[in-house]
């Protein structure tokens, strides 16, 4: 039944119609009736942030750990530009959320009015879709059509910027059952493969010899079923199977035809199959410059499938012979059934040849690293993580650098959903308050940041939402005291000059934990190392952990800038490493 | 190297990978909201792509549609990734491509001012009655003519008035529609 109420009520109302329970939020002069309104109920939760970037990767961490839409909720100007990165960054990579924005009232627009900014304009180019609601007739509609167009396609941020006024103004109020326009009147995505097409490929992958699945986000953003289904497919055919950043978890780390990350930093084997394949079949991936180095050189001896529900992404940077537009998690059911419907048999026969050839690179053992009994190796520190970890439900974060390649290369996942980093962005402080949010989202939990001591420093305040919500995410930092990534890229590319690359003061991370009130454990000892990790997972709090870790190791295997996959920097290389990139890859980020 | 497997049936066909740019009328059916305009141009600032004329018009209001008619200069495959990437924004509906889809119809008017006395003052005027012009403003010392055509002919008519006394030229921009039968 339509209702009467405020817009500001109206907001609440629609957020409990679309089932949302939990958001993350500042209050600020222009939100102060939604604030009222939230006060007045139960059933949402607000969780309050100390910085609006982190309530929106909180939302991110929230919405990529449930596939369910994350919700922020911000003031008007200084809110709303703080906004802006975790928006920018949910928009590279495909993560539905919706940012409710206060705004000043509508006669005030444009005057350049107290924590005034023109919010929409500003995040016109950083969401999926955006508006202003200057009417309050205009609101339910808009609420509903915000999580449709969030959650429908190639999934995006929404961003609804809603005046003092309008959130005071009485109008009625449509659940998103009422309304015909709960779906916005034109955005229809296409989700269905074309079958025909999807024959076409299954008849491809019937005659391929040296196959690779290269699988995306898309397969976890089509929901587990998704993952099933590519399971279930890989096993039918026998073919291996890579994945880039955002895919990790769509595939088991631990099943035999799994190559491990593809990429600048993938896995030597995983590079080398996408370079020398006959056929490769793109699941929910972008071809992103990560992953295909020189373009040119990519993949040269390969007819190209790729699968994804965005039809922009076709042919954007590499040719494809194969489109097919839809729902990965759809086609691949579809590829399923058509597979299913002309034989029993995986090629593994015809295949074989291949598999060897994979065997191969493998042997290289390209994620290897020289252990050390008196410094712990980042990579050590990863690894025994997983290990101290693995049988636990247990849900892993990044910041961005070194530390979350490390993190990407020796912590293997079972599952989808399970695997929160910031890949086309490359946000750094995007961990900690992720963290935070899966927590939210999964109560009990282990929810780990693997996280670099620059970067955690960029989003630290948001210790202090977890020690008040009780929230007891473990921020694991590699800490090299150095900003791994720049330091090796400067390294590699600048002579070794570091610039800037180093942290001159560091706070003690046990005293700023308890100075928050979490835990903090320190540990530079690689014999200690177990016993300290072992602490921190059984502590029911916020803990920062300070691992002291190698302060010049280079995170390989890397595909040097503007080089082939196959031209991999190995970690057994015994060259001068500034030699290898010419002038015209120095030219590439 | 990967052109052997083509037509596919898809709409996504592949582009012919040249190099050469084409000018190329795009037609986009849009919702007429706030802020629609600015969407598009963001999108062609934010990615690269050229814009040479660029008319908008609210053109169905009861169904709050507007139409877009950008003229861009692209390679193929730059066209193709036009526009998909307009197809992308929410309130977009459609995209046709009309250089493409054949020969489109399209106009353009102009506005013409032509300050001058004697002689050149009644050549201007002999020759805008060749061109079709229509004199919309007068005084003593100048005309203002309207002219609506193809934009070569409106080039045409600009150059030839240089040496009779032009003074300042408005243009609207292209309008664009296929011929025959068939909608957008």
């Amino acid at each position: 039944m339509p209702q009467q109420m405020t817009g500001a009520e109206m907001v609440i109302q629609a957020l409990i119609d679309q089932g949302v329970t939990d958001i993350f939020g500042y209050p600020g002069g222009a939100v102060l009736p939604m604030y009222d309104a939230i006060f007045q109920q139960e059933t949402v939760r607000h969780i309050l942030v100390r910085h609006e970037q982190g309530a929106t990767h909180m939302a991110e961490g929230y919405a990529r750990s449930t596939g369910k839409v994350g919700v922020v909720l911000v003031t008007s100007g200084p809110g709303a530009t703080n906004a802006v990165t975790g928006l920018t960054d949910a928009l590279m990579d495909s993560v539905p959320i919706v940012c409710l924005t206060g705004q000043v009232a509508t006669p005030l627009i444009g005057s350049d009015a107290f924590q005034e900014c023109d919010t929409v304009g500003i995040t016109r180019s950083c969401t999926k879709h955006n508006y202003l609601v200057k009417s309050v007739a205009d609101l339910p509609r808009v609420l509903h059509e915000a999580f449709y167009i969030a959650q429908s396609g190639r999934p995006g941020p929404v961003l609804i910027d809603i005046p003092k006024d309008v959130q005071f103004a009485m109008g009625t109020y449509y659940g998103p059952t009422e309304i015909e326009a709960t779906r916005h009147k034109s955005y229809r995505p296409q989700v269905e493969g074309d079958t025909r097409l999807i024959e076409a490929a299954v008849d491809m992958m019937l005659r391929a010899e040296r196959p690779v699945f290269y699988t995306g986000g898309g397969v976890i953003n089509a929901g587990p079923e998704a993952s099933q289904h590519l399971r279930e497919l890989a096993e039918l055919t026998g073919f291996p199977v890579t994945s880039t950043l955002m895919g990790l978890g769509a595939f088991p780390g631990s099943n035999p035809q799994w190559l491990g990350m593809l990429g600048m930093h993938g896995s030597y084997e995983a590079n080398m199959a996408m370079h020398d394949c006959d056929l490769m079949i793109n699941i929910g991936a972008r071809f992103d410059d990560r992953i295909t180095g020189r373009i040119d050189a990519f993949s040269p001896g390969s007819r190209k499938i790729h699968v994804d529900i965005d039809p922009s992404s076709i042919n954007k940077n590499i040719r494809i012979d194969l489109p097919i537009i839809g729902d990965c998690g759809r086609v691949l059911k579809e590829m399923v059934r058509i597979w299913r419907s002309k034989t029993n048999q995986p090629r593994t026969e015809a295949i074989a040849p291949w598999m060897k050839q994979i065997d191969g690179w493998r042997a290289k053992n390209s994620f290897g690293f020289q252990n050390s009994s008196t410094v712990i190796k980042p990579q050590y520190a990863v690894q025994r993580l997983y290990q101290a970890t693995k049988d636990r439900d247990v849900y892993v974060t990044t910041e961005v650098g070194q530390h979350q390649m490390w993190a990407a290369q020796h912590f293997p996942f079972e599952m989808p959903n399970r695997w929160m980093t910031s890949g086309g962005l490359g946000t750094m402080g995007y961990g900690l308050p992720a963290a935070i949010g899966v927590q939210v989202a999964h109560p009990d939990a282990l929810v780990i940041d693997i996280a670099g001591e620059a970067s955690v420093q960029m989003t630290m305040q948001e210790m202090s939402t977890a020690v008040q919500y009780e929230l007891p995410v473990k921020i694991f930092i590699l800490n090299n005291e150095r900003m791994g990534m720049v330091r090796q890229w400067q390294e590699l590319l600048h002579g070794g000059r570091y610039a800037h690359s180093y942290s001159e003061s560091l706070p003690d991370f046990v005293k700023l934990a308890e100075a928050y009130g979490g835990v903090g454990i320190k540990c530079d000892d690689p014999a200690k190392l177990d016993d300290a990790i072992a602490e921190m997972i059984n502590v029911k709090r916020p803990v920062l952990f300070d691992c002291l870790v190698e302060k010049h190791e280079n995170c390989l295997p890397m595909i040097p800038s503007g080089k082939p996959h196959n031209e991999m920097i190995l970690p057994d290389f015994k060259g001068d490493v500034g030699k290898v990139i010419d002038a015209k890859g120095r030219e590439l980020v | 190297m990967n052109a052997h497997l083509q037509a596919t049936g898809s709409v996504y066909s592949l582009a012919p990978e040249t190099q050469t740019p084409e000018r190329h009328t795009l037609s986009v059916l849009v919702d007429n909201e706030p802020g629609i305009l600015a969407r598009i141009v963001g999108l062609f600032a934010a990615r690269g792509f050229n814009i040479d004329s660029l008319t908008v018009s609210e053109t169905e209001h009861e169904k709050g549609l507007s139409r877009i008619t950008v003229v861009t200069v692209a390679t193929p495959k730059v066209l193709t990734q036009i526009k998909l990437q307009l197809e992308r924004l929410v309130p977009v509906h459609k995209v046709h491509d009309l250089t493409a889809e054949g020969k489109a119809l399209e106009r353009e008017l102009a506005l013409v001012k032509v300050a001058s006395t004697g002689e050149p003052r009644a050549e201007a005027l002999r020759l805008a009655d060749a061109y079709r012009a229509q004199i919309v403003d007068a005084t003593t010392e100048s005309f203002v003519f309207e002219i609506t055509g193809k934009p070569s002919k409106i080039d045409s008519f600009i150059a030839i008035m240089v040496p009779l006394g032009l003074v300042e030229v408005v243009r609207t921009g292209l309008a664009a529609i296929s011929r025959g039968p068939e909608g957008m």
